[in-house]
């Protein structure tokens, strides 16, 4: 038997172009790659560029005129120089406050149901879904509905635009994201915890409420932060359901400022006083959110379970 | 082995009728409030259709397609709003998918450090997290001043268009496309972002171990196979387009005369809705709210493709 | 019908019959609503204070059948039992049976050490609590400790996570907080197969004290383990069904472990226990 070397095979021929794996950076292909590359570095630095500016705005214009005056005042009449934010910055923790209080338990209640009572069935996958059109629903629809169930009906005490009102229709806003993180942050609790417990002899409600439940917590507070410094943003909702009022807050059942409408309102008008304070509005409510936010991201770097 | 003797037997560790009450009332709680969701739904449906019933009842489908918008007279027609929601959420659409899509193709690949790509990444998310009214305000004084001499030049060399027919005088429907971009181009960038994240590495792999080179890869592997979640996201986006509300009212001038220029000051349902809201009463809130159930079906509608389109098109790569 | 057409309820043995624990009369398990029979027509009598060792190939259901004795397999959509699994006499599956109160009796350790996110002393305070135990919690903590034999690696960080042991450590924390709820019967899912060696050594080591006061059962992978530990041996194993796709699990042997793995009765047993498949 005669073996033949083999050393040629596969080989291309070695007498034509010099086959060098030296990169050629002007074959079209390259060439190409170059022209892509650079493309979408400069989509991105369009996308980051609007950030960078408002921020810079938001800063350069209302951070500015900070002051503690600014922080606890009224906010003066049309005309007149001076005056603060003090009562949209109570409002906007109060409107927020009772929508969060209203949509916590009934998001975590839901997310409860849907990961440990029923994963799936006919009844789950429509709430599933319906969660899912809900965080679809324009947020000025859910003004609307508010104005029309409540405002337009009077039915708190025959009062029409109220701070009630206004923290509805934010917590309509947030339920189905408080859903969805508490659905999903159970899910990420391993099966055999459930079981441990269970296996000990406890019943579903103490296995959920003490043992699932504090132990999804990190991610499911993760989601009702960010929920909440959603909603504290939210101007849409708030216009005709929580209105403005140029005083302190008078109590639950009564129009109640807010940033976000101060924003709006003031924005339009021809006084530069009003628009420099919606401005520094910008500044607290963007800090506000942004902080909440970095703490959202904290919350959610910490070890999860 | 009588049911008799099963009592005395199970005494030792009976539970109290409490414990079981407690239980089985948690039970029902969670299940009462997980339906809460689809009572609200149909609450909205409900008080959005009733508000709107004396509207519908005498303007019928014609006031989708005619654009007379009078109060002092009584007579209602949503034509503008509805063209200004479909052109601004289209528009911005075309132009924030391309740029979202390849930030999103930047932020996956290796084209600089991880590090560089997680502070982008964070600023993009960052960017979502900016109160709409905030953007609003910023495009009043910032970007629409900006915009002003350019738009003025698309006029006068393009002005033969119908689109660019008339002369940019501030608020206009350009402008709320621009501000429309900015608002939902994390939301693209994001889910883009992860649906390309989530690629196999095999894949990738084999493109590249057939020599082709990286945006032969990204073009003719990696996007198609990252097209389901892409295409759901385009989606999301396109209904929270059309719903989006404070940074387009402000800047869009709310007129409802009907123009085909972009340049021209326009409406949409929702800004309609936020700056006229307030003040309406009669007959023109039953056409507000006639106009907010036609926003509610077209973003029904967009949001339920959108999760049809996920569903449909995921099956292949899980 | 099934492979064995006969198969022994009772243990084979030569001594006096010992008294019943649990009894398990033509059980038969299925998943999916009835669309995928685990396991099929099992009779079975697991004595009291002893310890009941489950083997077989993958597949054959054992671990089925472990769950079903305290009714885990609840916890598992579309799971359904027919037959009685009989509890000192009472049915298990009987509607009135409130399957809370069955597990507090009928405790279960689990493949994979699964500690509660918690201090150590919480882990094994916690089923004490819920079983409304009135005495005195320091005592309890430290003699089930003792009982696992994880008394002296533990006792100076009782205030540490349960995460803060080693696997194998876990697992007995796991087994100590399974003996603080003082169940009649343990039930023991493969306990040893996510363990090292040595693990492994001292959790049988902490059976051979436990059997003194508890019924076991314990299903295993490790033929060796069931000889070390148990005094019982049932043998699953897959068989074909006349009247159905698909394979399905059956009991084909049960008796002393000795026997069961000296002189068994079935070919099918001999091949498994002299390592010819399985």
């Amino acid at each position: 038997m005669t073996t033949t070397p083999i050393t040629s095979s596969g080989h291309r021929p070695g007498n034509t172009a010099k086959s060098s794996l030296h990169r050629q950076p002007n074959l079209p292909r390259n060439r190409w790659n170059a022209v892509f590359t650079i493309l979408a570095g400069l989509f991105a630095a369009i996308v980051v560029l609007p950030l960078l500016l408002v921020l810079a705005y938001v800063v350069i214009k209302g951070g500015s005129s900070m002051s503690l005056k600014l922080l606890t005042d009224l906010p003066p009449a049309p005309g007149m120089t001076g005056g603060g934010i003090g009562n949209a910055i109570i409002g906007t923790l109060i409107v927020s406050l009772i929508a969060a209080l209203i949509a916590i338990p009934i998001g975590v209640g839901g997310g409860i149901y849907l990961a440990e009572y029923s994963k799936s069935g006919p009844f789950a996958s429509f709430v599933r879904f319906g969660t899912n059109v809900l965080s679809g629903v324009p947020s000025i629809i859910c003004g609307v509905f508010v104005y029309g169930l409540i405002v337009a009906t009077r039915i708190f005490f025959d009062q029409s635009y109220s701070a009630m009102a206004g923290g509805i229709a934010l917590s309509v806003l947030m339920l189905p994201t408080i859903i969805k993180t508490t659905d999903e942050g159970l899910k990420l609790v391993p099966q055999e915890l459930r079981w441990g417990a269970i296996g000990v002899g406890a019943s579903k409600f103490v296995t959920i409420t003490r043992i699932t439940l504090p132990t999804a917590m990190k991610p499911i507070a993760t989601g009702i932060v960010l929920s909440i410094a959603r909603a504290a943003g939210e101007t849409a909702p708030l216009i005709f359901t929580a209105l403005f009022s140029p005083f302190w807050p008078e109590g639950l059942f009564s129009p109640i400022a807010s940033m976000s409408v101060l924003i709006y309102n003031f924005a339009i008008m021809p006084y530069d006083v009003q628009i420099a304070l919606a401005w520094a509005s910008s500044f607290v409510l963007v800090m506000m959110i942004l902080i909440m936010n970095i703490f959202a991201r904290y919350l959610g770097s910490l070890n999860r379970i | 082995m009588t049911g008799d003797t099963k009592t005395d037997l199970f005494r030792l560790r009976r539970r109290p009728w409490t414990e079981k009450i407690t239980d089985q009332s948690f039970r029902l709680l969670a299940t009462v409030l997980a339906s809460l969701v689809g009572l609200i739904l149909a609450a909205i449906l409900f008080t959005v259709l009733a508000g709107s019933r004396t509207a519908m009842a005498s303007f019928g489908l014609g006031f989708l397609t005619t654009s007379n918008w009078n109060p002092v007279t009584n007579e209602y027609g949503a034509f503008t709003a509805i063209y200004g929601t479909l052109v601004t959420s289209l528009l911005s659409l075309l132009i924030a998918v391309p740029l979202g899509v390849g930030t999103a193709i930047f932020l996956t690949e290796n084209f600089i450090p991880l590090k560089g790509r997680q502070i982008i990444g964070m600023m993009v998310e960052l960017l979502a997290a900016i109160p709409s009214v905030v953007l609003g305000l910023w495009a009043i004084f910032v970007m629409e001043p900006f915009l002003r001499p350019i738009l003025g030049s698309l006029h006068t060399t393009l002005g033969w268009l119908p689109f660019f027919s008339t002369e940019p005088q501030g608020p206009g429907i350009a402008p709320a496309i621009l501000i429309l971009v900015v608002m939902i181009l994390p939301i693209i960038t994001a889910i883009a972002r992860d649906s390309l994240s989530q690629v196999p590495t095999e894949l990738r792999q084999a493109a590249y171990g057939i020599g082709t080179s990286r945006w032969g890869a990204i073009f003719q592997v990696i996007l198609p196979a990252a097209i389901s979640g892409i295409a759901g996201g385009v989606m999301l986006s396109l209904g929270r387009a059309m719903g989006e509300t404070m940074a387009v009212t402000m800047i869009i001038g709310n007129s409802n005369n009907f123009s085909l220029s972009l340049l021209a000051p326009g409406n949409t349902i929702a800004s309609m809705l936020a700056n006229q809201f307030g003040e309406a009463d009669g007959s023109q809130v039953s056409s507000l709210m006639y106009a907010a159930f036609v926003l509610m079906l077209l973003t029904l509608v967009v949001n339920v493709l959108a999760q049809w389109i996920v569903r449909r098109l995921s099956l292949r790569y899980t | 019908m099934n492979a064995s057409n006969n198969p022994s309820t009772r243990p084979q043995s030569s001594n006096p019959a010992p008294e019943t624990c649990l009894s398990l009369e033509n059980v038969s398990i299925s998943y999916g609503n009835g669309k995928n029979v685990a396991v099929n027509n099992v009779f079975m009598e697991i004595p009291k204070g002893k310890v009941t060792a489950f083997i077989g190939p993958s597949g054959c259901g054992k671990s089925t059948v472990l769950r079903a004795l305290n009714r885990m397999n609840d916890l598992i959509e579309g799971c359904g039992l027919t037959g009685r699994v009989l509890f000192d006499g009472q049915d298990l599956y009987d509607k009135r049976v409130d399957p809370v109160e069955v597990r507090r009796r009928i405790g279960m350790v689990f493949q994979k050490p699964n500690p509660f996110p918690k201090s150590i002393y919480e882990n094994i305070a916690f089923g004490a609590r819920i079983n409304g135990y009135q005495g005195d919690m320091d005592e309890l903590v430290e003699s089930s400790l003792r009982k696992a034999a994880l008394w002296d690696e533990a006792k100076d960080k009782l205030k540490e996570s349960g995460f803060s042991l080693s696997g194998g450590q876990q697992q007995r924390l796991c087994i100590a907080r399974t003996i603080a709820v003082e169940p009649e019967v343990i039930l023991m899912d493969e306990p040893c197969s996510a363990l090292d060696p040595i693990s492994t050594l001292k959790i049988e080591e902490t059976m051979h004290e436990l059997k003194k006061i508890f019924t076991i059962v314990i299903v295993t992978h490790n033929m060796q383990q069931a000889t070390r530990v148990s005094d019982l041996t049932g043998f699953f194993n897959v068989t074909d069904l006349v009247d159905y796709e698909g394979k399905v699990g059956c009991l084909e042997e049960f008796g002393e472990t000795e026997r069961i793995f000296n002189s068994p009765a079935q070919q099918a047993t001999q091949d498994y226990v002299s390592g010819r498949f399985g």
